[in-house]
C-alpha cells in the first residue's frame, strides 16, 4: 500500500545547527505514528517543514505517493494536512463556530457569514468522530481537554486526513488523556492518518502503532510498541542508558519548616484563587502538590515566596511569620525557589549566565563591596556552579536566552542550590525538559531532601509527584482537596481527586507496594 | 553526574570581558549605515529640491531626442536587472550552482560588485542620455551644501594647516572655531542622551527630559544670579547640584505615580513637559524677569557661576564638555559596575525576574528616573551656566526631544549616547553653516535626523537594503514598557 505520506531525506541546516539530517518518515493511511524524541531533537522543525512554515534544504515530501511543495500552511492545508499546535491556536472570545470558521468562512450570498450551516457541519463532525463540543460555546468557558477538540475539529472541517498532533498531552488531567486517546483511535477507525509528537514513553507505548525515534536530528530507530520497553526507547532517545527511577531512601521528617495556615490568596482578577489552605512541609520531606494547573497552585507557591500578597491565614518559615514579607525577605530566610515559568520569572535572557547565577545574591559579599560588583568573584562562583551543575555552555558570558531548557533550568537550580537553604520551593521543575535534564534535576532534588531540607513540590505531572513526594496534597479549585501518603497513593486515585471526585466517595487504593516509579 | 559527563562539557572559560573591535564594529554597523543611508536620502532631497538642477532637468527633457529616450530606458532596464540580479542573488547561486554554495563573505562582495557596476552603467548610460549638467548641477548642490556643513562644524583642513603653519594664535583659534563649537552643541545632547538612556535601561520611556531640562536652567540660573560673593569652586558646582536637583523633582512625580498607581509614564511626562513650558514663561514675565527690561529673560548669572572657558570671545568651549563626558563615564560605571545599576538593568530587561529575585521595582523606578531627571536638568544648567549666563524663554531648541532620537542611536549605552551627542551636536552646528552659505534651509538637518531614527527603529530597513543578517540576541532592549506594559 502507498503510505499517504512520506517525507524522505529531508535535511534542514540553521547557522551552526543540523536541525535535521536525512529524516525519512513513512506514515501508513489508518495508523498512529509516533515521533518520539528530547526537546531539540528536531521534532518540531520537522513537522514545521511538512506544514509548510520551513524549507527544507534537502529531501522531499510525497503525499499519496505525489511529490508536493509545502511552502505555505495553506498549500499543507489544500494538501489535507492539518496540525493542532502545542499552544492552541483559538480566540477566546469568539464561539467555537467562528474560531472553526476562521480562514475558512462559510458565506452566504457572498459576504454575509453563515454562522448556521458552519454550525451545522460543525455538529456533524462531532457527532462522527465523537468529538462532543457545542458550536455556540465560547472558547473561553470551555476547559482545555474541550479546546483541544475544537482544534481537531477545525482540521476536520479543512478536510485534514493527515493529522499531526504536536505534544497534545501536556496539558490534560489524566482523564482528559484517555478521552483524547479514544478520540485519536476513533479518527483512525475514520480512516485518518496521524502523527503524534511527544516526548513520554507511557503514551507511546500506550496509542502508537508505530514509533520513530529521533536524536539530534537524525532518525535513531523505528519499532512497535510489541517490540519494545520503555527503557529500551529511553535509551534510544537519549543515547545512553537512563535511570527512570528515582531512587530514594525512607524519609525522616524532621521540625516543621513551612506552615500555613488557612491562607486565602486572590488572582489577578480579584478572584479567590487559593482557598483555606493549610499544610505543613517537615524538614527532609518532600510534599508534592498535585493538580491541573490552573487551581490555584501558582499563586499559593507566589504567597509563601512573598510575590503575591495574602488576603488572610498565616505563613511561618521556621518560627518567623512571613505572611507580609517581600521576596527578598522570605529569600533571605533560606528559601530556594524553582520558578514555574523559567523564562519569564527565572531568568533574564539577555543576561549572560554569570549575572544570572547571581541574579538573587548580587548584592552580598563576596560579590558586592558596597554597591561595587567584584565580577572576579562573580566570575569565580559562575564558573565553578557551571561546572559543579553540568550546564552546558561555552562560556559563562553566554546569554541565558541561547541555553537549551535543560541548560537554563541547570541554571537556576545552580543558584538556587548554591545558596544556604532550609526550603526548597520547585514549581513544574521539570516542565519541557528532555529525559537526561529530568533525571539529573530529580535526583538534585531527592538530595536536598536527604540532606534535610524541607521541599514544597507543585508540579502537573502526576508521575513526578509519585516519583518524589512522601506526601501528595491534591488542589482543586484553589482548596487542598486531600492530603494523602505518597505510598498509598495511586495515579488513578490522584486522577479522581484532581478532577474534582469528592474523596469521601472515593475508596483509599491498598497500600501498594513501594516499587520503583517511571518518571515520564 | 559521572566523571565522563562532566569531562565532555566544554570546560566554562573563564571570564574575559576585554574590548573586543568586532563586537564594536558590529554594534556600530546598523547607526553607521542607517546615517550614511540618511545623508543619501538627503542629498537626494537637496539636489531635487535645487532650483538650477530643476530648471536644468526641464530644459533637458524638452530637447530630448529619440537616442536619449532609447538611453534612458536601457538605464532603466539596468537598474531594475541589477537590482534583481542584487535581491536574488542567493536564489539564482542555489538554482544554478546548487554543488557550490557561497559563503557569506563571497556572497557579500559578489553583491557589492553587482550593485558597484549596476550604478556605474546606469551613471553612464543617464549622462550619455543628455543628462550631464542636470547630473553635474545636482552634484554640485549636493557637495555645496554638505561641503558647508562639515566646514561648518569641524573647520576646513587646509584653514588649520596654514594656522597652524603661521602660528598666528588668533588665526589657530579661527581655524579650531567650528570644532570647538560642535563640542559646545554637543555638550547638553551628552547630558540629555544619557538621561533618556538611564529611563531606556529601566524600561522607562522618559520623554520628559525638555521640561526637566527647563526646570534645571531655572533652578540654575536661580542660584547663579541670586547668590553673591561666592567663589566660582563653590557657587559652580551649587549651582550644577541646583540644576540636577530641579531635573529630578520634575521627573520624581512620574515615577511615583508610575510605580504606586499605573499611571503610564510617557503620559505623564509630556503632560509635565507643558507645565514646565508655562511655568518658565511665567517666571521669566514676572518673579524672574530681569528688572529694567520687559523681555522675558532672567538677569545674568554672576561671574563666579560661569562656567570656565578655554578662549577668548568669540569661542565658547567651556567645562562643560568635561563634566559631561564625566558623566558619562560615571553613569557607565554607575550602570554596569554597581549593584544598583545592575537592579536598574534587571528591572528593565525582565521586571518579573528582578521581583523574583527580590529587587524592588518601585524603587528603581525612583532611582532611574530620579537619576535621569537629575542628568536632564544638569543639561539645562550646562547651556545657562556654560552658554547663555541667563536664561530665555526659548532657550532649548529641542535638545531634550532630540536626545530620545539620540539615545536610541547609541542604543542607551553611555559611549553610544557620547558618539552620537558628538554627531548631532556636529550636524547642528554645520546646519547653521549650510543654512548661511548654500540656502538650504536648516530643516534637512531635522530630516536627517529623523531618518536615522527610522532607520534605527527599524532596523530591518538598514538590513534589507544591505543585506546585513541580524545578530539574534544582541538587539537591545528599548522599548519595554511602551504600549501595554
Amino acid at each position: 500500500m502507498t503510505p499517504i505520506l512520506e517525507l524522505r531525506g529531508i535535511t534542514k541546516r540553521f547557522p551552526g545547527v543540523l536541525a535535521n539530517d536525512r529524516v525519512s518518515l513513512s506514515l501508513e493511511p489508518g495508523e498512529i505514528h509516533a515521533l518520539l524524541g528530547e526537546n531539540g531533537a528536531g521534532k518540531s522543525t520537522l513537522m514545521n517543514i511538512l506544514y509548510g512554515l520551513y524549507q527544507p534544504d534537502e529531501g522531499e515530501v510525497l503525499v499519496r505517493g505525489q511529490p508536493i511543495h509545502v511552502s505555505s500552511p495553506n498549500d499543507a492545508i489544500v494538501a489535507g494536512i492539518g496540525m493542532v499546535h502545542q499552544h492552541f491556536m483559538l480566540v477566546p472570545v469568539l464561539t467555537v463556530t467562528e474560531n472553526v470558521m476562521l480562514g475558512e468562512e462559510v458565506l452566504q450570498a457572498g459576504v454575509f457569514l453563515d454562522r448556521k450551516a458552519a454550525a451545522a457541519r460543525i455538529r456533524q463532525i462531532s457527532e462522527q468522530y465523537g468529538l462532543a463540543v457545542d458550536p455556540e460555546a465560547y472558547i473561553k468557558d470551555l476547559a482545555v481537554g474541550i479546546q483541544q477538540r475544537v482544534e481537531i475539529i477545525k482540521l476536520l472541517f479543512r478536510n485534514a486526513d493527515i493529522l499531526i498532533l504536536d505534544e497534545p498531552t501536556a496539558v490534560l488531567t489524566p482523564q482528559e488523556v484517555t478521552e483524547l486517546f479514544k478520540i485519536v483511535r476513533s479518527l483512525v477507525d475514520k480512516g485518518k492518518s496521524i502523527i503524534f509528537i511527544t516526548h513520554k514513553l507511557k503514551e507511546v507505548m500506550a496509542i502508537a502503532d508505530r514509533i520513530t525515534v529521533l536524536r539530534l536530528g537524525a532518525v535513531v530507530g523505528g519499532t512497535r510498541p510489541a517490540e519494545t520497553t520503555e527503557n529500551k526507547l529511553a535509551a534510544m532517545m537519549v543515547g545512553r542508558e537512563v535511570a527512570l527511577e528515582v531512587q530514594k531512601a525512607v524519609a525522616k521528617p524532621g521540625d516543621v519548616v513551612l506552615r500555613i495556615e488557612n491562607l486565602e490568596v486572590l488572582d489577578e482578577r480579584s478572584s479567590l484563587a487559593v482557598d483555606n489552605v493549610s499544610l505543613e512541609v517537615r524538614a527532609g520531606e518532600v510534599l508534592g502538590v498535585a493538580g491541573v494547573q490552573g487551581n490555584g497552585q501558582t499563586e499559593l507557591v507566589e504567597a509563601v515566596t512573598g510575590l503575591r500578597p495574602v488576603l488572610a491565614g498565616h505563613i511561618h518559615v521556621g518560627q518567623f511569620e512571613t505572611t507580609r514579607a517581600s521576596p527578598r525577605e522570605v529569600t533571605e530566610l533560606g528559601v530556594a525557589h524553582v520558578p514555574e515559568d523559567r523564562q519569564r520569572d527565572g531568568l533574564v535572557l539577555p543576561y549572560p549566565i554569570r549575572d544570572n547565577m547571581v541574579l538573587s545574591t548580587y548584592y552580598l559579599a563576596p560579590f558586592a563591596r558596597g554597591v561595587v560588583l567584584q565580577d572576579e568573584a562573580i566570575d569565580a562562583a559562575a564558573a565553578q556552579r557551571v561546572q559543579q551543575f553540568d550546564v552546558r555552555t561555552p562560556s559563562i558570558e553566554t546569554p541565558a536566552g541561547s541555553l537549551s531548557g535543560g541548560n537554563q533550568q541547570k541554571v537556576i537550580v545552580a543558584r538556587e542550590f548554591s545558596r544556604p537553604s532550609k526550603l526548597l520551593v520547585a514549581s513544574q521543575p521539570t516542565r519541557g525538559l528532555d529525559v537526561g535534564s529530568i533525571e539529573y534535576i530529580h535526583a538534585r532534588i531527592v538530595e536536598k531532601r536527604n540532606n534535610g531540607l524541607a521541599v514544597l513540590l507543585v508540579s502537573s505531572e502526576l508521575d513526578e509527584i509519585l516519583a518524589l513526594s512522601d506526601r501528595i496534597a491534591v488542589m482543586y479549585r484553589g482548596g487542598i482537596v486531600a492530603i494523602v501518603d505518597a505510598e498509598i497513593a495511586t495515579k488513578e486515585y490522584l486522577g479522581l481527586l484532581m478532577a474534582g471526585v469528592d474523596p469521601a466517595t472515593v475508596p483509599l487504593p491498598e497500600k501498594r507496594v513501594r516499587k520503583a516509579e517511571a518518571v515520564f | 553526574m559521572s566523571q565522563s559527563a562532566a569531562s565532555a562539557a566544554p570546560g566554562p572559560v573563564r571570564a574575559k570581558r576585554q574590548f573586543s573591535w568586532r563586537q564594536a564594529l558590529e554594534a556600530l554597523q546598523v547607526p553607521v549605515l542607517a546615517f550614511v543611508t540618511a545623508l543619501a536620502v538627503g542629498g537626494l532631497i537637496i539636489a531635487l529640491t535645487d532650483l538650477g538642477v530643476l530648471n536644468e532637468l526641464q530644459a533637458t527633457f524638452g530637447r530630448m531626442a529619440p537616442g536619449g529616450w532609447a538611453r534612458l530606458i536601457i538605464a532603466l532596464v539596468s537598474a531594475l536587472a541589477a537590482g534583481g540580479l542584487y535581491t536574488f542573488a542567493p536564489r539564482l547561486w542555489a538554482r544554478f550552482r546548487p554543488e557550490a554554495a557561497p559563503s557569506p563573505r563571497v556572497l557579500s562582495l559578489t553583491r557589492l560588485g553587482i550593485a558597484l557596476v549596476g550604478l556605474l552603467i546606469v551613471y553612464f548610460l543617464v549622462r550619455a542620455a543628455g543628462f550631464a549638467a542636470v547630473i553635474d548641477g545636482a552634484w554640485g548642490a549636493v557637495r555645496t551644501a554638505y561641503g558647508a556643513m562639515i566646514e561648518g562644524s569641524l573647520g576646513s583642513l587646509s584653514a588649520i594647516a596654514s594656522a597652524l603653519q603661521s602660528g598666528d594664535r588668533a588665526a589657530i583659534r579661527q581655524a579650531f572655531y567650528p570644532v570647538l563649537e560642535s563640542l559646545v552643541s554637543a555638550t547638553p545632547y551628552i547630558f540629555a542622551g544619557l538621561a533618556v538612556a538611564v529611563g531606556f535601561k529601566c524600561g522607562l520611556f522618559n520623554i520628559g527630559v525638555e521640561g526637566q531640562l527647563f526646570i534645571g536652567a531655572i533652578f540654575s540660573v536661580w542660584v547663579g544670579y541670586t547668590l553673591k560673593g561666592l567663589p566660582t569652586i563653590i557657587h559652580v558646582p551649587l549651582a550644577l547640584a541646583a540644576g540636577a536637583l530641579g531635573g529630578a523633582l520634575w521627573a520624581l512625580p512620574a515615577a511615583i505615580l508610575k510605580a504606586k498607581v499605573g499611571a503610564h509614564e510617557v503620559i505623564n511626562t509630556i503632560m509635565l513637559n507643558y507645565v514646565a513650558f508655562r511655568l518658565s514663561d511665567w517666571l521669566l514675565n514676572g518673579p524672574m524677569m530681569r528688572p529694567g527690561t520687559a523681555n522675558p529673560v532672567s538677569p545674568n548669572i554672576e561671574l563666579s557661576a560661569h562656567l570656565y572657558r578655554f578662549f577668548s570671545d568669540p569661542i565658547r568651549f567651556h567645562l562643560g564638555f568635561f563634566i559631561a563626558l564625566g558623566v558619562a563615564v560615571f553613569v557607565w560605571w554607575f550602570l554596569f559596575r554597581t549593584t544598583l545599576g545592575f537592579e536598574l538593568r534587571t528591572v528593565g530587561t525582565n521586571p518579573n525576574a528582578a521581583r523574583y529575585a527580590g529587587m524592588s521595582i518601585t524603587r528603581n523606578y525612583l532611582i532611574a528616573f530620579g537619576l535621569s531627571g537629575a542628568l536632564a536638568g544638569l543639561a539645562g544648567a550646562n547651556e545657562v551656566l556654560g552658554v547663555n549666563h541667563n536664561l530665555a524663554s526659548a532657550f532649548s531648541s529641542g535638545y531634550g526631544f532630540d536626545s530620545i532620537a539620540l539615545a536610541l542611536l547609541g542604543k542607551s549605552h553611555p559611549l553610544g549616547v557620547v558618539l552620537a551627542a558628538l554627531l548631532f551636536g556636529t550636524l547642528r552646528s554645520g546646519g547653521t553653516r549650510m543654512q548661511n552659505v548654500a540656502q538650504i534651509p536648516v530643516d534637512i538637518i531635522g530630516i536627517i535626523q529623523a531618518l536615522v531614527i527610522a532607520f534605527i527603529a527599524a532596523p530591518a530597513i538598514i538590513r534589507g537594503i544591505y543585506r546585513i543578517r541580524a545578530r539574534g540576541a544582541a538587539e537591545a532592549v528599548f522599548t519595554r514598557g511602551w504600549g501595554k506594559s
